[in-house]
């Protein structure tokens, strides 16, 4: 696709600008822990972690966008690089994710208690 | 012979200026490259994530594990020094953008400069991250492990991590590291830590302020459990092993697992760092023999861009499940 040749300095101190802020949140978010997100769950994980999640695919978008400048590229690019990896990706945590926690289950309900 | 005619060089992909996707041939590879590796590193993430949730109850807690920060000896800081190599990553990634950005302007002196800036950033942070390792090899406090494989820390009458040195007994006796220049053949030892079974276990029995915590979260307080002088009494009984920091095999953090996995994701990003940092000083002395220049293309420097960001891009997933989550 077209590339500009302008300069896009302002716009990348800007999206550092972004993701340092993030980052900044989420330290302090890891520092402080409060309490209020720590105990409210939202269908069984604690809001803090929810936050911490959702802000790191915030900045996940916003390397893939702004700076592999995936922005600029054919809309089936985009499609194929971030389609691929976003239903994988669900996939597979889903499974494994939902499979771990019925052996945490049987771990703890059962007489089972061989740690491997 | 109309049929064999051709208009254009449409049966030429990459050839006569078409590109399928809009996208070089290099670039592409690059993200074929980068989609494949990106599933690499969910498949350790998700394994990651699969063993914690299996062990849920017993995870270590990471800001009880990283809580070192340079020349601050004694100092929990937990966090900072990981969002300090966080920033690193992140602003080397910002002086690659902008090489990418001068490259298009064909300026090459600030090619030059921000490819530098790029790779020094890249040593930083594989430099951190040696540091990081070299503390949880070492580990801090000490712990013993019991038959049944839990690992139980020790703490005094404040909730504060105490070191098996501070309450182990001296019980003078032969303890000998097998080599092989005391026999033709042995069976192969571990490492003797610093203190016996018997030891810690005495020192424990002689000092009453001293306390066990198990690797239990409780729920509630979303912290350690930590038992009373009696239960303590009673599960030092338990004691197999002194573990001292951490390695493949058993860590004074909690579960086995944990180290496995800090080892395996951090050192497999690790390296992919340091691989990212070789190739980018390889474009860097292209760039100064203006190899470049001569091609009227710095689409190489978005090639090894593209890489260098994945890189990044890895390490925010890294550090959200390792330090913050």
């Amino acid at each position: 696709m077209s590339h500009e040749h302008a300069s896009n300095v302002g716009r990348i101190w800007k999206v550092f600008g972004l993701l340092s802020i993030i980052t900044i949140v989420e330290v302090i978010l890891g520092i402080v822990k409060p309490e209020v997100l720590q105990f409210n769950t939202f269908l069984s994980m604690g809001l803090l972690n929810w936050i911490f999640i959702i802000l790191t695919v915030y900045k996940a978008y916003w390397i893939m966008w702004a700076f592999m400048h995936l922005e600029g590229e054919a809309a089936s690019l985009r499609w194929a690089v971030v389609g691929t990896l976003v239903f994988l990706i669900i996939y597979l945590v889903f499974i494994l994710l939902v499979e771990a926690d019925y052996i945490f289950e049987i771990f703890k309900n059962s007489t089972i208690k061989w740690n491997f | 012979m109309a049929t064999t005619v051709t208009t254009s060089a449409e049966g030429k992909t990459w050839g006569g200026g078409k590109e399928p996707m809009g996208i070089s041939y290099g670039k592409m590879m690059m993200w074929f490259f980068i989609v494949s590796d990106a599933l690499t590193f969910s498949g350790f993430l998700a394994a990651y994530g699969f063993s914690r949730f299996k062990f849920i109850e017993t995870w270590p807690l990471a800001d009880e594990v990283f809580t070192h920060f340079p020349f601050m000896h004694g100092v929990s800081a937990p966090m900072y020094y990981v969002a300090f190599m966080t920033f690193v990553l992140i602003f080397s990634s910002v002086t690659m953008v902008l090489a990418v950005d001068a490259g298009h302007q064909m300026k090459k002196n600030k090619v030059i400069l921000y490819m530098f800036l790029t790779i020094i950033g890249g040593f930083i942070f594989v430099g951190s991250q040696a540091w990081e390792w070299k503390n949880f090899i070492k580990g801090e406090y000490g712990a013993v492990e019991t038959k049944g494989g839990s690992i139980l820390q020790f703490i005094d009458k404040d909730g504060k991590r105490i070191a098996l040195g501070e309450f182990a007994a001296d019980i003078p006796s032969e303890r000998v590291a097998d080599t092989k220049s005391k026999g033709i053949w042995f069976f192969g030892n571990e490492t003797l830590p610093t203190y016996s079974v018997e030891e810690v276990v005495e020192g424990f029995k002689a000092h009453p302020e001293v306390l066990i915590r198990t690797e239990v979260i409780d729920p509630k307080t979303k912290k350690k459990i930590t038992l009373s002088r009696e239960e303590s009494l009673k599960r030092i009984e338990g004691t197999q092993y002194v573990v001292e920091g951490a390695n493949l095999i058993r860590n004074e953090y909690g579960q086995k697992l944990f180290a496995d996995f800090f080892f395996f994701i951090t050192g497999f990003h690790g390296f992919h760092v340091f691989s990212g940092v070789m190739i980018n000083v390889l474009i860097f002395f292209n760039i100064l023999l203006g190899t470049y220049d001569k091609r009227k293309s710095y689409e190489m420097v978005e090639k090894v861009g593209l890489y260098w960001h994945f890189v990044d891009l890895v390490w925010v997933f890294v550090f959200t499940f390792f330090y913050l989550v």
